[in-house]
C-alpha cells in the first residue's frame, strides 16, 4: 500500500506500484486538472507539485510519489485563485487552455524559487511546457505580471 | 428553470463543459427529458420563457441563455458569436449564461473549421438577438399603452423615456413570449455607434475555468462504470490484422477485454482505421495491455510509400506539363522567345495537427441509441459516422461537444468518436478510447506533401513577363475516393489560382498524386505550400532584379483592382463574390501598413540578421507579415520581432484575433523549423514530440506585433489566415540574414536549427 498526499489529504493506493501519477490522479481520484499530453515528460501539460518542486505526473511512477506531498492545480490555492492564476487571466493568456494548468503549474514553482525571473531564466524554466496554440508570448507577460503581484 | 442540477451521485457525471472543483456539475440533456419537450435534445435556451431562436431563450428572471452550436478549440468562436446576439439583444454580458449545443442539423452548419465561423454566423447571430430585443420591445409598449416606436432598449430594459418607464427583461419575458416572432424585413440593426461588445476587448466566457483546471475536455468526460480503450491500429493504411495474442493483455492487472476492430470499407473517409482494442479498468492499463497484443499485420497495397522516393516523384511530375487551372495571356509564347529566366522548386512534407489534447472519446450505447461526448469540431459528422458503423438513425445519435484542447482541423474528421461508438455498443458498457501521442502522430490525416515548380521570363526591369506555377499534391478528396489525384478547386482556390499578381501572362497547373496515408485540413491547409512558394519565389525574383523585396512585392501586386476569376473555379470559401470580392488593393494595403509599422528599410540589420516580407489572403483576410531573424555562426535561428498586419473586415473580437495571429506566429514557426511527417515502407516514422518536435518558448518569436485594419466590410476568418504569410516572410528573412534560400521545409534540412 502506497501512501500519499495529494492537496493535503492523505490517499493509500493498493494498485500497481508502476502506474504513474497521472493517472492515479485523473483514472482514480478523478482530479482530471492535470492534462495527458505526452506520456514521455516531454509536453508538460501533466505537470504537478511534488515536495514543491514542478513535477510531470506523466513519468512519475506511484512507486515513487510515496511518502510524498503532491498539489495539483485543484489544490494550488486555497482561496481559488493563486496569483499566477490572477495573472493569466489578467493578461488573458490561454486559447484553447489544455496545457495551461501544465504550464500554470511550472511558472507557481518558478515564482517560488525565483522571485523575479529574467526572460532568460523564465524560458528556461516553461521550455518543457509545449503550448501548441502558441500563447508564449503571453505566458512570458503573466509570469512577470505574477512577479510584480507577488513581490 | 435552469437544468443544470448536481448529478454527482447519479451515474452520469460530467457532460457540462464546466465542472465546479470536486462538486460534479452535469448539464442534462436526452435521459431527463422534462414534461412537454419536442426534442430529446431541449436546450435551456428552448425551454425558457421567451424562446424566440434556436440559439436565444430569457427566463422570467432575466437569465439569457444563449446556444453557442460551433465547437470551441481556442478560438474564442463559442464566446464571440454569443457576444454578437448579446449586443444586438442589448444584454448584460453578466447574466447571460452560454450553453454549448449537440450535434443538431437545426444549427445549419456546426463544422468548425475553415475560419468560418463568424463570416457564415454573424448575420444570424444578430437577427437572433434582434428578434428578442423587437418582441420585448412590443411586450412593454402593450403594456404600456404606447407606441412601440417610442421605446427603445437600455442595458438589459426596454424604456419609455418621455414617461420614465422601464421594465426589465425577465419580467418582460412572459408577454413577449405571446408574440409572434417578426420577420426579418421588421428587424431593425442596431446601428455601430450603439454597439456594446463588437469590437471590443473580450476575454473567453470560460477564462476562469480554463485556468483553474476546471475546464471540462474531452479527456476529462467521465461516466460511472466506463471502462477506457486503446487501440492497436494496422501501422500501414488499409492494413488488416493478420493474428494476435489474446490471452496475454488479458494478464496485466485491469484489463478487462481484447476487442477486435474491423478495417476500414473502401476509401478510409471518417471510418475507424480497425486493429484490435484493448479495454480496461484505467488508461494506463489499456495501455499496457496494448504491449501484449503481439499482431502480425498483412499491410496491404500502401507498403510501397516511401516519402524520399515520393519526393521526387512529386518533383517530377511538377516539372513535365499538368493540368490547366487557370490562364491568362501566352506564357508559353514568351518562354519560347528565350530571354532570361528564373525557375525553382519548393517543398513542404507531411505535417501533422498535434493538438495538445490527443484524440479521445467517450461513447454510451444503450437501448439502440449511441450517446458520444467528444471535443469535435464536428459533432454532426459524428452522428453521420456513428450512425453508419452502428446501423442506427442519426437523430439516435446524440453528440456532446466538450472543449476541445486544440484542434487545428483534426477534430474535424471523427474516426475516434466512430471507434468509441463501435466498442460501446461491443461492450455494452461506456468506453472511453484514449489516443496516446504516438497514436495521434501515427494515424493523422496529415497536410498534403507538396511540391511546387515555379518559373518566370524576366523582363528588362525584372519584372515577369511571363509566369508558371505546378503544384502537385495528393488531395484532400484522396480520403472519400481512393482515385482522386487531382487538386480539387477548394484547395487551389487556396492561394494558388488566386495569386494576386498583375500579370501579362500566367498559367497555373495543378499535377497527379496518389495518396498512401490520410490527407485532412490543417490549420490553414493547402495555403501553406502554396504562399511559401509564391510568396518566397517572389522574394527571389526581388533579389534577382536587385530591387527591395516590398517595392517590387508591391509592383508585382499592382494597382488596386478586383481579381476577374471568370472562366476559374473559384469558391472563394464559400462565400458570395459579391459580398466578398477579391480586392487587391485591401492586400497593398495591410502590406503597406505591416511595412510602415515594422520599420521596414529603416531597420539596421547587423551581420546574421535581416527581414522578410510576405503577403497573402486566405480566408476571406488579408494579411501581410514582416519577420526578422538573427543566425548566428553554428545556424541558430532566432526571432527577435515579428509584424503582421490584417484586413478581415469587420472584427468583431479584436482580443481574440490578436491572439490568433500571434497564435499563427508560433505554429508557422514549427512549420518553418522541424514540421515534417516522412514514411518508410508506408510506416510513418515520428511519433512524438522528441521527433516530431513543436516550438517551444525559446523558440517562438520574442514579440509579435498584430495591426487590424479598421474596416466595415463584412467580416472575414482570422484563425487560419496568419499562418502561411508568416511562413513564407520567415523563410524570406532567413534569406535575408544569410544568403541560404529556403526551398524545402523544413530548414533542418539546409543544416539551421
Amino acid at each position: 500500500m502506497i501512501q500519499l498526499k495529494v492537496n493535503g489529504v492523505e490517499q493509500s493506493f493498493g494498485g500497481e506500484p508502476e502506474m504513474p501519477l497521472l493517472w492515479y490522479l485523473r483514472d482514480v481520484l478523478g482530479l482530471t486538472g492535470s492534462k495527458f499530453g505526452c506520456g514521455v515528460g516531454l509536453c508538460g501539460a501533466c505537470t504537478v507539485h511534488m515536495n514543491g518542486q514542478a513535477t510531470r505526473s506523466c513519468v512519475t511512477v506511484m512507486r515513487n510519489a510515496a511518502e510524498k506531498e503532491v498539489t495539483t492545480v485543484e489544490g494550488l490555492d486555497e482561496s481559488g485563485l493563486h496569483q499566477v492564476q490572477k495573472a493569466w487571466m489578467k493578461i488573458n493568456v490561454p486559447q484553447c487552455g489544455y496545457c495551461q494548468v501544465g504550464q500554470i503549474m511550472q511558472a507557481a514553482a518558478l515564482l517560488d524559487s525565483k522571485k523575479k525571473p529574467t526572460d532568460h531564466e523564465i524560458d528556461e524554466a516553461m521550455s518543457g511546457n509545449i503550448c501548441r496554440c502558441g500563447t508564449y508570448q503571453r505566458i512570458r507577460a503573466a509570469i512577470k505580471a505574477a512577479a510584480e503581484e507577488m513581490a | 428553470m435552469s437544468a443544470i442540477e448536481n448529478v454527482s451521485r447519479r451515474r452520469f457525471l460530467t457532460g457540462g463543459i464546466v465542472a465546479a472543483g470536486a462538486l460534479v456539475l452535469g448539464v442534462r440533456y436526452y435521459r431527463n427529458l422534462l414534461p412537454g419537450d419536442k426534442l430529446p435534445h431541449n436546450t435551456n435556451a428552448d425551454r425558457a420563457t421567451l424562446h424566440s431562436s434556436d440559439y436565444l431563450g430569457i427566463n422570467s428572471d432575466g437569465t439569457v441563455w444563449i446556444v453557442a452550436a460551433r465547437s470551441e478549440m481556442g478560438t474564442t468562436s463559442r464566446t464571440t458569436l454569443p457576444l454578437v446576439v448579446a449586443d444586438e439583444l442589448d444584454a448584460d454580458w453578466k447574466r447571460v449564461k452560454i450553453e454549448q449545443a449537440i450535434g443538431d442539423k437545426r444549427y445549419g452548419d456546426q463544422n468548425t473549421d475553415g475560419s468560418h465561423s463568424i463570416p457564415s454566423y454573424y448575420d444570424a447571430m444578430r437577427l437572433a438577438g434582434a428578434a428578442a430585443r423587437f418582441m420585448l420591445i412590443q411586450a412593454a409598449a402593450q403594456r404600456w399603452g404606447v407606441p412601440a416606436e417610442e421605446c427603445e432598449t437600455d442595458l438589459h430594459i426596454v424604456v419609455h423615456r418621455s414617461t420614465n418607464r422601464g421594465a426589465g427583461y425577465g419580467e418582460l419575458a412572459s408577454a413577449a413570449a405571446k408574440l409572434p416572432v417578426p420577420k426579418r424585413g421588421e428587424l431593425k440593426l442596431k446601428p455601430k455607434s450603439a454597439w456594446r461588445y463588437i469590437g471590443k476587448r473580450k476575454v473567453s466566457y470560460d477564462l476562469e475555468a480554463l485556468v483553474t483546471g476546471k475546464a471540462i475536455y474531452g479527456m476529462d468526460a467521465r461516466l460511472d462504470g466506463m471502462m477506457y480503450a486503446s487501440v492497436e491500429r494496422p501501422p500501414v493504411l488499409g492494413g488488416k490484422v493478420k493474428s494476435y495474442d489474446d490471452k496475454e493483455p488479458l494478464k496485466v492487472a485491469g484489463v478487462r477485454q481484447i476487442i477486435p476492430i474491423d478495417p476500414f470499407q473502401q476509401a478510409p473517409a471518417f471510418q475507424p482505421l480497425g486493429g484490435i482494442a484493448v479495454i480496461a479498468d484505467n488508461t494506463w492499463a489499456a495501455f499496457q495491455g496494448r504491449k501484449k497484443l503481439n499482431i502480425s499485420w498483412d499491410n496491404g497495397p500502401n507498403e510501397i510509400y516511401n516519402s524520399d522516393t515520393y519526393k521526387n516523384e512529386l518533383r517530377a511530375t511538377s516539372h513535365s506539363p499538368c493540368k490547366v487551372v487557370r490562364s491568362v495571356g501566352d506564357a508559353d509564347a514568351v518562354f519560347a522567345k528565350g530571354g532570361k529566366v528564373h525557375e525553382a522548386d519548393y517543398y513542404v512534407p507531411l505535417l501533422a495537427h498535434a493538438a495538445m489534447e490527443p484524440l479521445v472519446a467517450l461513447a454510451e450505447f444503450r437501448d439502440g441509441k449511441a450517446t458520444l461526448w467528444a471535443p469535435t469540431q464536428n459533432p454532426q459528422a459524428v452522428q453521420d459516422i456513428v450512425s453508419k458503423e452502428l446501423g442506427i438513425a442519426k437523430e439516435d445519435v446524440i453528440c456532446h461537444v466538450t472543449l476541445l484542447g486544440g484542434g487545428f482541423g483534426r477534430k474535424s474528421k471523427p474516426d475516434y468518436a466512430a471507434e468509441a461508438a463501435v466498442l460501446s455498443k461491443k461492450m455494452g458498457r461506456p468506453v472511453k478510447v484514449v489516443w496516446t501521442r504516438e497514436d495521434d502522430i501515427k494515424f493523422d490525416y496529415y497536410n498534403a506533401v507538396a511540391s511546387m515548380y515555379m518559373k518566370a521570363a524576366l523582363g528588362a526591369d525584372g519584372k515577369p513577363t511571363a509566369w508558371l506555377q505546378r503544384s502537385v499534391f495528393p488531395p484532400i478528396p484522396s480520403i472519400f475516393d481512393v482515385n482522386a489525384v487531382y487538386g480539387d478547386p477548394a484547395h487551389l482556390q487556396q492561394g494558388w489560382t488566386d495569386i494576386p499578381y498583375d500579370l501579362p501572362n500566367l498559367r497555373i497547373e495543378n499535377g497527379p498524386a496518389k495518396a498512401h496515408v490520410r490527407i485532412g485540413w490543417l490549420r490553414s491547409v493547402a495555403n501553406i505550400y502554396h504562399a511559401f512558394g509564391i510568396q518566397c519565389f517572389t522574394d527571389e525574383l526581388a533579389h534577382a532584379a536587385g530591387r527591395d523585396p516590398l517595392d517590387y512585392l508591391l509592383d508585382l501586386i499592382g494597382e488596386p483592382r478586383t481579381i476577374d476569376f471568370k472562366g476559374v473555379e473559384y469558391p472563394n470559401y464559400g462565400a458570395a463574390l459579391d459580398a466578398y470580392p477579391w480586392e487587391t488593393g485591401r492586400l497593398r494595403h495591410v502590406t503597406e501598413l505591416v511595412a510602415e509599422k515594422s520599420g521596414w528599410g529603416k531597420r539596421k540589420h547587423g551581420k546574421g540578421t535581416g527581414v522578410g516580407i510576405a503577403a497573402h489572403k486566405s480566408f476571406l483576410t488579408y494579411v501581410a507579415a514582416v519577420v526578422e531573424v538573427e543566425v548566428n555562426d553554428q545556424g541558430e535561428v532566432r526571432i527577435p520581432r515579428v509584424d503582421m498586419a490584417l484586413d478581415a473586415g469587420l472584427v468583431v473580437n479584436p482580443e481574440a484575433t490578436r491572439a490568433q495571429f500571434e497564435g499563427a506566429a508560433v505554429f508557422g514557426t514549427s512549420v518553418v523549423r522541424t514540421g515534417e511527417i516522412t514514411a518508410t515502407k508506408g510506416v510513418i516514422d515520428q511519433s512524438n514530440f522528441q521527433d516530431y518536435p513543436v516550438a517551444r518558448i525559446n523558440e517562438v518569436p520574442n514579440q509579435t506585433n498584430v495591426y487590424i485594419v479598421e474596416s466595415d466590410a463584412p467580416p472575414a476568418g482570422v484563425g487560419e489566415p496568419g499562418v502561411p504569410p508568416f511562413i513564407a516572410a520567415f523563410c524570406n528573412a532567413i534569406f535575408a540574414a544569410t544568403g541560404k534560400r529556403v526551398r524545402d521545409l523544413p530548414i533542418t534540412k539546409l543544416g539551421f536549427s
